[in-house]
């Protein structure tokens, strides 16, 4: 992984001051909280329902065993033990103290991390692919990329003061799993008709309000052009966003309501402009990149698929995770093993610290020191060897994280919600823990198959609901908690966003309508087909009516 | 309000005019886009120097042909929010080729000051007891930065290829 250099290092140390001068000034009321907050988001640190939150950036989701354990420590000096992993690969910390946080940073920027630009109407972390580097589908390894983009985006002075906040994501797969068609800039690797290695540019995309699909304003980019590029799109949206309502200063909506070609042909114009000057990247920075991001020395091995899949017929338990949990790596004899931080009834994303040293020991121990962060929110170990296989799910059983559901029906992605958020309109943490415990039966579980559910506390979405095949959106509605169900939504390299079934549910009547929808799709389902191809092809009203009985109760406006 | 320029706190030398104002014959003026469009034979004809106030909803390019006639371009910044003047700096200075004073005016305070500082700005009408402790304190902040820009000082991909920091001021 990327290490830092002098440059790199004094960089984030001299943020570090700075913040500290800032939360002083905040203190002794030299600052206003107006003039603060901006400041304070721009360094990650909200202030919350009950207390600060901080939210420190894990780039393009990659971690060392080191830096895992650092975040065991702040999770332990700082919070009340615990961190939660969100949808942007970073980790929250819920309970943070203001005047504790300058060192709460000084003590991070020591395993080179950091909280810059987590928040704020800036260009936030950069998230990738959490198979970068090992996915055997992969074009190339877009972490270079990434790295990159995060190093231009970082306190850069013409976008610090963006209309809104926005987000970059990077896949170098063709099948699509950092969901970089709801993103402000999706970059998608593929081949152009030349055979060269390029990135489809997507533009506009997003959830929130106004949930919108990511536009392609260039089919295709070589690399070397990437930051240009980004940089003419930064440009004009800097230059013509709307700023008079933030609910419109997306980019999405600017790119809606110029068109997508008017827009492409303001960036393409603005492009032609910077695009041999000094944002190319030359081949020297490439490579210096690149060599952090080098494959380690993997030993040779002989692929021990079908002895795997022999004991796990033997250990059904042991079978189930290895089907959903692992993943083919790209080296022979090795294995990618996603973590699940989504067993029944707990908290999805939520890692205790003892949790986390324990993660990191068996990083150091099974996976070469290299952990990822999903945005689904689970960590992945991406070089174990397939012989290790069966001692790593024992070590990972007794810690609770080898729930066998990566990608099924409890693989729950859900935002804080009202337990934390200030912004929230219900709480989204008990309506996961109950379809989480209602799945817990590990046979309906794996009979489902692929399904994503992801809940969402109010309409800014942050727990992907539009893109989830079945979304759930808390809503409040004169001072009760409603959900409101949505079917159909995926954020794969076919990207929908997901319709509405109808009215709100209360709480108590939500897990026994997914049932119900999921009950139905085991009936209707045609083959092997999955939930999303099911829907697709059925549509929504059989669907709506399992929810709502066969009368017109669905059609009431909720 | 005090005005900064090379780290020194100057009397500013243009009067600043309302569009309502009539343009007095003599002396240096800072006028609005709409004063200069309306106006501009006129200043031409003056022999003192000139500036252009631009709103943050007025893009420079309404003035790039004319920057060899103008001494000064002020850039407004409505509320500490409002970034699309970092864009118009830099295009002011790097694709327009403005070698005047180009003056941050309205809500310029201590946190911005670096970024301006680096999009090209070099002129800053702070509002602050103390100015000039503003602007050190900017100074310290950062000793490196990755991006490029049309700032006199290297960026860290250019330390990282060996060019060298002028020497301190």
């Amino acid at each position: 992984m990327y290490r830092y250099d002098e440059f790199d290092r004094t960089l984030v140390d001299e943020r570090v001051e700075q913040f500290r001068r800032q939360v002083q000034s905040r203190i002794s009321g030299e600052l206003s909280e107006d003039r603060f907050k901006p400041l304070r988001l721009m360094n990650g640190l909200y202030l919350q329902l009950h207390a600060y939150m901080l939210r420190v950036n894990v780039p393009y989701g990659c971690l060392s065993s080191d830096q895992m354990r650092k975040l065991a420590h702040v999770a332990r000096t700082y919070d009340r033990g615990f961190g939660h992993f969100t949808t942007r690969q970073n980790i929250q910390y819920n309970w943070i103290k203001l005047e504790e946080t300058p060192d709460l940073l000084a003590e991070l920027a020591t395993v080179e991390m950091n909280a810059m630009q987590s928040s704020g109407n800036c260009v936030r972390n950069i998230t990738a692919d959490h198979y970068a580097g090992r996915a055997r589908d992969e074009i190339e390894d877009p972490r270079v990329w990434c790295e990159i983009l995060r190093q231009y985006s970082i306190l850069n002075p013409e976008f610090s003061y963006l209309p809104r906040k926005f987000k970059i994501a990077v896949t170098g797969s063709p099948h699509d799993r950092a969901a970089v068609g709801v993103h402000d800039i999706g970059l998608r690797m593929h081949h152009n008709a030349a055979g060269q290695p390029g990135f489809e540019v997507l533009v506009g995309g997003g959830q929130g309000r106004t949930p919108v699909i990511g536009k392609t304003i260039r089919d295709w980019i070589e690399p070397e052009h990437i930051v240009s590029y980004v940089e003419a799109i930064l440009r004009i949206y800097n230059l013509y966003g709307r700023r008079d309502n933030m609910y419109k200063a997306r980019i999405k909506i600017l790119v809606n309501a110029l068109g997508i070609d008017k827009y492409r042909e303001l960036v393409e114009a603005e492009w032609a402009e910077i695009r041999d000057g000094v944002l190319k990247i030359e081949p020297a920075e490439t490579a210096r990149i690149d060599a952090y991001f080098q494959a380690p020395a993997y030993e040779r091995l002989e692929d021990l698929g079908d002895e795997l899949k022999a004991i796990g017929r033997v250990e059904p338990a042991f079978g189930a995770w290895l089907r959903s949990n692992v993943v083919d790596h790209i080296t022979t004899g090795y294995a990618i093993v996603n973590l699940s931080l989504k067993a029944p009834g707990k908290i999805p994303g939520d890692l205790s610290a003892d949790k986390m040293d324990r993660v990191a020991d068996l990083a150091d121990e099974f996976s070469l020191g290299q952990l990822r962060v999903s945005h689904r929110q689970n960590l992945v170990l991406v070089d174990v060897r397939q012989d290790d296989l069966h001692t790593l799910w024992q070590e990972l059983d007794a810690i609770g994280l080898a729930t066998p559901n990566i990608g099924l029906a409890s693989d729950i992605i859900a935002c804080p919600g009202l337990d934390y958020c200030a912004l929230a309109n219900a709480r989204s943490i008990p309506i996961a823990q109950d379809i989480g415990l209602h799945f817990a039966d590990s046979d309906k579980l794996q009979r489902v198959g692929n399904l994503t559910i992801n809940v969402s506390g109010c309409m800014n979405a942050c727990g992907h609901h539009h893109v989830g095949n079945i979304g759930i959106l808390g809503v409040d509605k004169r001072g009760k908690e409603f959900f409101q169900l949505t079917l159909g939504g995926s954020s794969d390299e076919n990207a929908s966003l997901g319709d509405r079934v109808g009215p709100g549910l209360p709480q108590s009547e939500v897990p026994a309508a997914i049932e119900r929808i999921v009950d139905l799709y085991l009936e209707i389902r045609e083959d092997d087909e999955c939930f999303l191809d099911t829907y697709r092809r059925a549509g929504m009203e059989p669907f709506r009516q399992v929810v709502y009985g066969a009368g017109d109760a669905g059609q009431e406006a909720a | 309000m005090s005005l900064v320029i090379d780290r020194t706190i100057v009397t500013d030398p243009y009067q600043r005019i309302a569009d309502d104002e009539t343009i007095p014959e003599r002396g240096a003026v800072l006028v609005s886009l709409a004063a200069w469009q309306a106006n501009a034979q006129n200043l031409r004809e003056r022999s003192d120097p000139i500036g252009v106030l631009l709103r943050s909803d007025e893009h420079p390019e309404a003035i790039a042909e004319h920057l060899a006639e103008l001494q000064l371009v002020a850039l407004d910044f409505p509320t500490f929010r409002d970034g699309r003047a970092y864009s118009y700096a830099r295009l002011l200075r790097e694709r327009f080729g403005f070698t005047g004073e180009l003056r941050a005016v309205g809500d310029v305070a201590l946190e911005q000051l670096h970024y301006m500082e680096r999009v090209g700005f070099d002129a800053f009408e702070i509002d602050s007891d103390d100015p000039l402790a503003a602007v050190a304190t900017a100074d310290r902040d950062f000793s490196v930065w990755y991006q490029p820009s049309g700032y006199r000082r290297p960026s860290a991909a250019q330390l990282r290829s060996g060019v060298k920091p002028p020497a301190a001021a």
